[in-house]
C-alpha cells in the first residue's frame, strides 16, 4: 500500500510540474488562486478521520475546526478565483478596437 | 463493485478533474471554465468521501462544514479585488492550521501513532510541522499586506537564521523521537509550537514587496502537506491533489520569483527592504529636491501630449482608483491622445494585480501593454503618469549595482519626455529604497491619495 501511493505521489508530482510549464504573467495570481483551492482537499482528511470515530471532547472539538477549515479553504478558494477570472472575461470592446477574438486571445497569452 | 471501490472510482474521477481544470488555468479563455472544473472535482471527492462505509459523526461533520461555508462565502464574495492577496494568503493558512489539527488528532487517537505502521506517523508528523508553519507564515503574510503589522522587514538580526534553524531542529527531535515509539503528548505539542513560532519567524523577516512569493511558496508547502496527510490516511484523492499543488506551487513560485528577479533562497533569507533608506540625500551628500505640481497643470501637461502611458501601482489599488483613471483616459482619449497603459508583472502586490482591477473598470485589453512593449514606447511617449508605483519604475535597478533591486526588469518611464508621479508622500516604496526617479528634472510630483489626484486631473480636463 504504502508503495502504491509512493508512485502514485511521484507521478502526480511530474503531472502537476508538467501542467504549468508556461502561465502568462496575467495568470499568475487565478493560478496561485486556483492551485490554492485545490489543496482545500485536506477537508477530507478531516472528514475522514472524524467519520471514521474519534473518542473525547478535544479530539472532536480539533476535527470541526479542521473541517471548518478546509472547507473555508475550498469554498472561498475557488469563489475567490471564479471572482477574478470573471474580470478577464470579453467585455463589450470599444468600437475604435474592432479586433476580433482569436487576437485578443494572442495579446491576452503574450 | 464494493462501496469502497465506487469511493476510489470516484477520486480517480475528481483527480483527473482536477489536473484538467488546472490545465484549464493556464490559458486566458479556458481558465474560468478550469476553475470551475476543478471545483466540480472538489465537491465529487467530498461526496466520495462521504460514501465510505462506516462513516458516522454526521452531526458533527454537517457542523464543520457550515461553520466553513459560512466563513468561507461571505468572506470570498465581499473582499474588494485590492485585498485578494491578503485572502488568498488567509485562504492558504486555514488549509495548512486544518493539516496540523488533523496530524494532532491522529497523534492523539492512535496513542501516538502506536497501532500505526512507522510510515504513517512519519508522513503525518511532516505534515503537522508543514502544516503549522504554513498556517502560522500565511497569518503573518496576511498580517502584513493588510498592513496590521509592519511590512518592512522585522528580525532579531543574524542569529535569526541560527534560532530559526534551532526551531526545526525542535521540531524534527520530537518527531524523530514520536517516531522511534514515544507517546508523550507534550512531544507533539512541542512540535507543533516549534513549527508555529519557526512560521512567525520566516515571514516575519521578509519585506513586503516579496509577500506574493511568498504566498505562493506557502502555497506549495500547504500541498506538500495535504499529500502526506493522504499517505498516512491511505487517501488516493488527497495525495494526488496535494501532490499536484505542491509541485505547481513550486514551479509558480519560481515563475514569480523569476519576474522580480529575486532568487527564492534571498527572498526565504529575508530582509529585503529597509537596507537603503537614503531619504532625500543623494549619494553625494547634497539635498535632492522633486518638483511638486498641481492637479490643473497636471491635466494640462496631458491635454497637448500625443501620447499619454499609464504606469498603475499599488497605490492605485489602494485608493481604488481605477474606475477614476478610466473616466480620465475616456476624456483624453476624446481629445485624440493616444493612451495605454504599462503593466509591470509584478505592479502592485500579486502578479496579474493591476490586470484585474483595470479589467474591473472595463479598461479595454489592447489598452494594457506588458513590460518589454511598453518599454519599447516610452521614448516615444510624451507624459508617463504613474499612480502610486515605485519601485517597479526605479531606474537604481538599472544603473546601480548596490540597490538591493538592481537587475529587476523595471518600466523605462525615464525614457519618456516627461513624468507625473501620483504618490501620497514622499514616503518611500514597499521595498523601502528610495527612487531617484521623482528627482529628475522631468518629473513632476502630484502628491495626495491617488484617486481624489486622478478625479481632480479629471475635472481640470472637463474644464480644458
Amino acid at each position: 500500500m504504502l508503495l502504491t501511493n509512493l508512485a502514485i505521489l511521484v507521478l502526480a508530482g511530474f503531472a502537476g510540474f508538467l501542467t504549468i510549464s508556461k502561465v502568462p504573467n496575467t495568470l499568475h495570481t487565478p493560478l496561485m488562486s486556483g492551485t490554492n483551492a485545490i489543496h482545500g482537499i485536506v477537508v477530507l482528511g478531516g472528514i475522514i478521520v472524524l467519520g471514521l470515530g474519534v473518542d473525547g471532547f478535544l479530539n472532536k472539538f480539533l476535527l470541526v475546526i479542521a473541517i471548518a477549515f478546509g472547507t473555508i479553504n475550498v469554498v472561498g478558494g475557488f469563489l475567490v478565483t471564479d471572482r477574478m477570472l470573471e474580470m478577464f472575461k470579453s467585455k463589450p470592446k470599444p468600437v475604435e478596437a474592432g479586433k476580433d477574438e482569436p487576437e485578443q486571445i494572442e495579446r491576452e497569452a503574450a | 463493485m464494493s462501496r469502497t471501490d465506487v469511493v476510489q472510482l470516484l477520486y480517480i474521477v475528481a483527480f483527473a478533474l482536477f489536473i484538467y481544470g488546472l490545465m484549464g488555468l493556464t490559458g486566458p479563455r479556458t481558465a474560468v471554465r478550469g476553475n470551475r472544473i476543478a471545483a466540480v472535482g472538489m465537491a465529487i471527492a467530498v461526496i466520495a468521501t462521504l460514501l465510505i462505509p462506516g462513516m458516522g459523526n454526521w452531526g458533527l461533520i454537517i457542523l464543520g462544514v457550515a461553520i466553513g461555508t459560512a466563513v468561507g462565502i461571505p468572506a470570498a464574495r465581499q473582499v474588494k479585488m485590492t485585498a485578494m492577496p491578503q485572502m488568498v494568503a488567509l485562504f492558504n493558512g486555514v488549509g495548512g492550521g486544518a493539516v496540523a489539527l488533523i496530524a494532532w488528532v491522529e497523534f492523539r487517537h492512535s496513542g501516538g501513532y502506536q497501532d500505526e505502521a512507522t510510515y504513517v506517523g512519519i508522513f503525518s508528523l511532516f505534515a503537522a510541522i508543514v502544516g503549522s508553519v504554513s498556517f502560522w507564515g500565511s497569518n503573518i503574510a496576511f498580517g502584513k499586506l493588510q498592513e496590521l503589522i509592519p511590512g518592512r522587514p522585522i528580525s532579531i538580526g543574524s542569529g535569526q537564521q541560527f534560532l530559526n534553524l534551532g526551531l526545526l531542529v525542535v521540531a524534527v527531535a520530537c518527531a524523530v523521537a514520536i517516531v522511534a515509539g514515544s507517546d508523550a503528548e507534550i512531544l507533539m505539542i512541542v512540535l507543533l509550537l516549534a513549527a508555529a513560532v519557526l512560521g512567525n519567524f520566516v515571514v516575519l523577516p521578509i519585506g513586503g514587496a516579496d509577500m506574493p512569493v511568498v504566498i505562493s511558496l506557502l502555497n506549495a508547502f500547504t500541498g506538500l502537506s495535504a499529500a502526506a496527510t493522504g499517505v498516512a490516511l491511505n487517501n488516493t484523492a488527497m495525495i494526488v491533489a496535494g501532490m499536484i499543488v505542491g509541485a505547481s506551487g513550486s514551479i509558480l513560485t519560481n515563475l514569480m520569483a523569476q519576474a522580480m528577479n529575486r532568487s527564492i533562497p534571498a527572498i526565504v533569507a529575508g530582509g529585503f527592504g529597509g537596507v537603503v533608506t537614503t531619504g532625500g540625500v543623494g549619494d553625494d551628500g547634497v539635498e535632492k529636491t522633486v518638483r511638486s505640481t498641481s492637479a490643473a497643470d497636471a491635466a494640462v501637461q496631458m491635454a497637448y501630449a500625443n501620447r499619454v502611458v499609464i504606469v498603475p501601482g499599488y497605490g492605485m489599488a489602494v485608493a481604488q482608483a481605477q474606475h477614476a483613471v478610466r473616466e480620465m483616459t475616456k476624456l483624453l482619449e476624446a481629445k485624440g491622445i493616444e493612451v495605454s497603459y504599462a503593466i509591470h508583472p509584478v505592479a502592485g502586490r500579486m502578479p496579474g494585480h493591476m490586470n484585474v482591477l483595470l479589467a474591473e473598470a472595463d479598461v479595454p485589453y489592447e489598452q494594457l501593454h506588458e513590460m518589454d512593449d511598453a518599454n519599447s514606447e516610452f521614448p516615444r511617449t510624451d507624459v508617463a503618469l504613474v499612480i502610486g508605483a515605485n519601485d517597479v519604475t526605479n531606474p537604481d535597478a538599472r544603473t546601480k549595482p548596490d540597490s538591493p533591486i538592481y537587475g529587476m526588469p523595471i518600466l523605462n518611464v525615464d525614457d519618456s519626455h516627461s513624468v507625473i508621479v501620483l504618490k501620497r508622500s514622499m514616503n518611500s516604496g514597499f521595498a523601502g529604497i528610495d527612487n531617484p526617479l521623482f528627482y529628475e528634472d522631468k518629473t513632476s510630483m502630484l502628491f495626495g491619495d491617488a484617486k481624489s489626484s486622478v478625479s481632480e486631473i479629471t475635472e481640470e480636463l472637463k474644464a480644458l
